[in-house]
């Protein structure tokens, strides 16, 4: 489970967050939603200790995140942020093998070799295994970003808005595989943009605006019309499909 | 396709082609029975290929980390502020204590080094990230911004000799035994860096992915740091800033071989090795028994290599 306790967030002088507290579920793939601004993605960045924690407390499987050392805690979890056009020229194969580094710390054994041909196979990239990360379309490249995270094989992966740049095929490629992941025992905390992914595959939901939690449960609980028309200040109109919910917002 | 052992062999060719060369006409075949012939193998020859050789794999690695620390390909230390560092700090203890012995003034020059290029560091840290040309220009400013200050000290204390012999452009025809040891430090510093390759490639990757995988990305910084300013340092001490080798080489050996720096460290270093002795070669060659700097004929080959490397770059590098 992770535990936030009192967390709050200011970049400059504008506050980010409010004393958010509230938990990720154990075993479960939990959806952060909410409309542009509303913190979800600075919530997430500070779960995985790629911002400084000003205030509040924050636990990963009862690690605490402050005072549990960086390395250990990428043995613990794998967090994806939004990639920003950082030209490095690895193989593709080169980077997912790196997502076994916090484990054997540059001795890679044939456990590890192991995990990484599976996780590029997993992302369809086995055939771009030998290209340059920096001669690939957008689209791959953020896939060998998400299958190096899966390579790091941690009970806990937290992916900030993974679905960007992927087609409809590999979304829900990446949707599917996150769900198998779940349903092995491990747990999953994304930021998603596209409401109906977490109405199809999420368990849980936590809906932010203006950085407060203004709702959070199992998703058919959260996903309904008034909160979400009143989430994004805009009418929403929440079908059902195959016994989940579906966001219509084309109307 | 195994690059280590051909270049290994070329950067052995080039080496004892510049033993050859030289303004004395010894017959390197008769060093052991003629003594004269053996002094100025031992005494001159030899230490001025090893140095040449030193200083271009040092400079080569130290591009590498340089490029690794600011994520951008376009700088070197030869113009991120670290060679004019390494001078300010020669010159301050050079005036503060005109006969501080050698290894004070290596600590001096590597200390200043590192100092001006925390400084360049956390300027460009202050840079928009997409703005790639914003990085390798802030370094030139801040490289010309020193260097002004160093030939301004250098004019007020009567010093302008020594500023000339570190800054101007690198040469190796004052190397004779004794004089060269120092680049030794830069080599030994350089081949640690080899031990850290994969820190640094994982560092290349940015911040996030950095301490997503657990590495103190502070720690990492620190040693890049140390690694590039103490190489600079200790050539600049020695033979004066070699332009272009740290920009070059870096560049194309990633071309070829991509940032897996444990893979291409090695490859990094004989690259660098083979081309500054080619160039001291050509330097020693062009106007014999005359030479000209290879500096010179350095600033003249990379000047030509960066731009084609340039051209060549895919659009969306």
């Amino acid at each position: 489970m992770i535990r936030i306790d009192g967390v709050s967030h200011r970049i400059g002088h504008a506050p980010i967050l409010h004393d958010i507290s509230t938990q990720l579920p154990q075993g479960r793939l939990t959806a952060l939603i909410g409309p542009n601004g509303a913190g979800k993605s600075t919530l997430l960045r500070l779960i995985g200790r790629l911002e400084p924690l000003q205030q509040g407390r924050i636990t990963v499987a009862g690690h605490d995140i402050a005072t549990t050392p960086t390395d250990r805690l990428a043995t613990v979890m794998a967090i994806l942020g939004q990639q920003t056009a950082i030209a490095s020229r690895l193989r593709l194969a080169e980077l997912v093998a790196f997502g076994r580094w916090p484990h054997h710390k540059g001795r890679p054994g044939p456990a590890d070799r192991a995990k990484v041909a599976q996780a590029l196979e997993a992302f369809a990239l086995a055939p771009l295994a030998h290209r340059f990360l920096d001669e690939v379309s957008g689209g791959q490249a953020q896939r060998a970003h998400i299958a190096m995270a899966v390579a790091q094989d941690t009970e806990w992966m937290l992916l900030d808005e993974p679905l960007n740049n992927l087609d409809m095929a590999h979304a829900r490629g990446l949707m599917r595989r996150l769900r198998l992941m779940v349903d092995e025992g491990r747990s999953v905390g994304m930021v998603v943009h596209e409401i109906n992914y977490a109405a199809a595959w999420a368990d849980h939901v936590i809906a932010m605006k203006g950085g407060r939690v203004v709702a959070q449960g199992p998703a058919d609980e959260v996903l309904t019309e008034s909160l979400l028309s009143d989430l994004y200040d805009t009418p929403i109109h929440v079908g059902q499909h195959q016994g989940r919910p579906l966001v219509l917002h084309h109307c | 396709m195994r690059p280590l052992p051909a270049l290994g062999l070329s950067v052995l060719a080039l080496m004892l082609g510049s033993l050859t060369v030289g303004a004395a006409h010894i017959d390197l075949r008769a060093v052991f029975s003629d003594s004269q012939a053996m002094l100025v193998l031992l005494e001159s020859r030899l230490p001025r290929t090893v140095a040449v050789a030193l200083t271009g794999a040092a400079l080569s690695v130290a591009g590498v980390l340089i490029q690794a620390l600011v994520r951008n390909r376009f700088v070197g230390p030869d113009t991120s502020g670290t060679a004019e560092g390494a001078a300010l700090g020669l010159l301050t203890i050079t005036i503060l204590w005109p006969a501080s012995p050698l290894w004070l003034r290596m600590i001096a020059a590597s200390v200043a080094a590192m100092a001006t290029t925390a400084l360049f560091l956390a300027v460009i840290r202050r840079l928009p990230v997409r703005e790639v040309m914003l990085v390798p220009i802030a370094g030139l400013v801040l490289s010309g911004v020193l260097g002004s200050i160093v030939t301004f000290i250098g004019w007020q204390t009567d010093l302008m000799q020594y500023v000339g012999t570190w800054l101007m452009s690198g040469e190796f025809s004052g190397v004779i035994s004794g004089r060269y040891e120092l680049l030794w430090v830069a080599a030994i510093a350089a081949a640690l860096a080899w031990f850290s390759a994969d820190r640094f490639a994982i560092l290349g990757l940015g911040d996030q992915v950095a301490t997503g995988l657990g590495l103190s990305t502070a720690t990492v910084m620190r040693l890049g740091l140390a690694v590039v300013s103490v190489v600079t340092a200790m050539v600049v001490t020695t033979v004066g800033m070699i332009p272009f080798v740290g920009l070059v080489v870096p560049n194309l050996v990633a071309r070829i071989m991509g940032d897996n720096l444990r893979a291409s460290l090695p490859v990094v270093a004989l690259v660098g090795a083979a081309l500054v002795l080619a160039c001291d070669l050509a330097g020693r060659l062009v106007i014999r028994p005359y030479e000209i700097p290879a500096g010179l004929v350095l600033g003249i080959l990379g000047a030509l290599l960066f731009l084609w490397l340039l051209h060549r770059r895919p659009a969306h590098g």
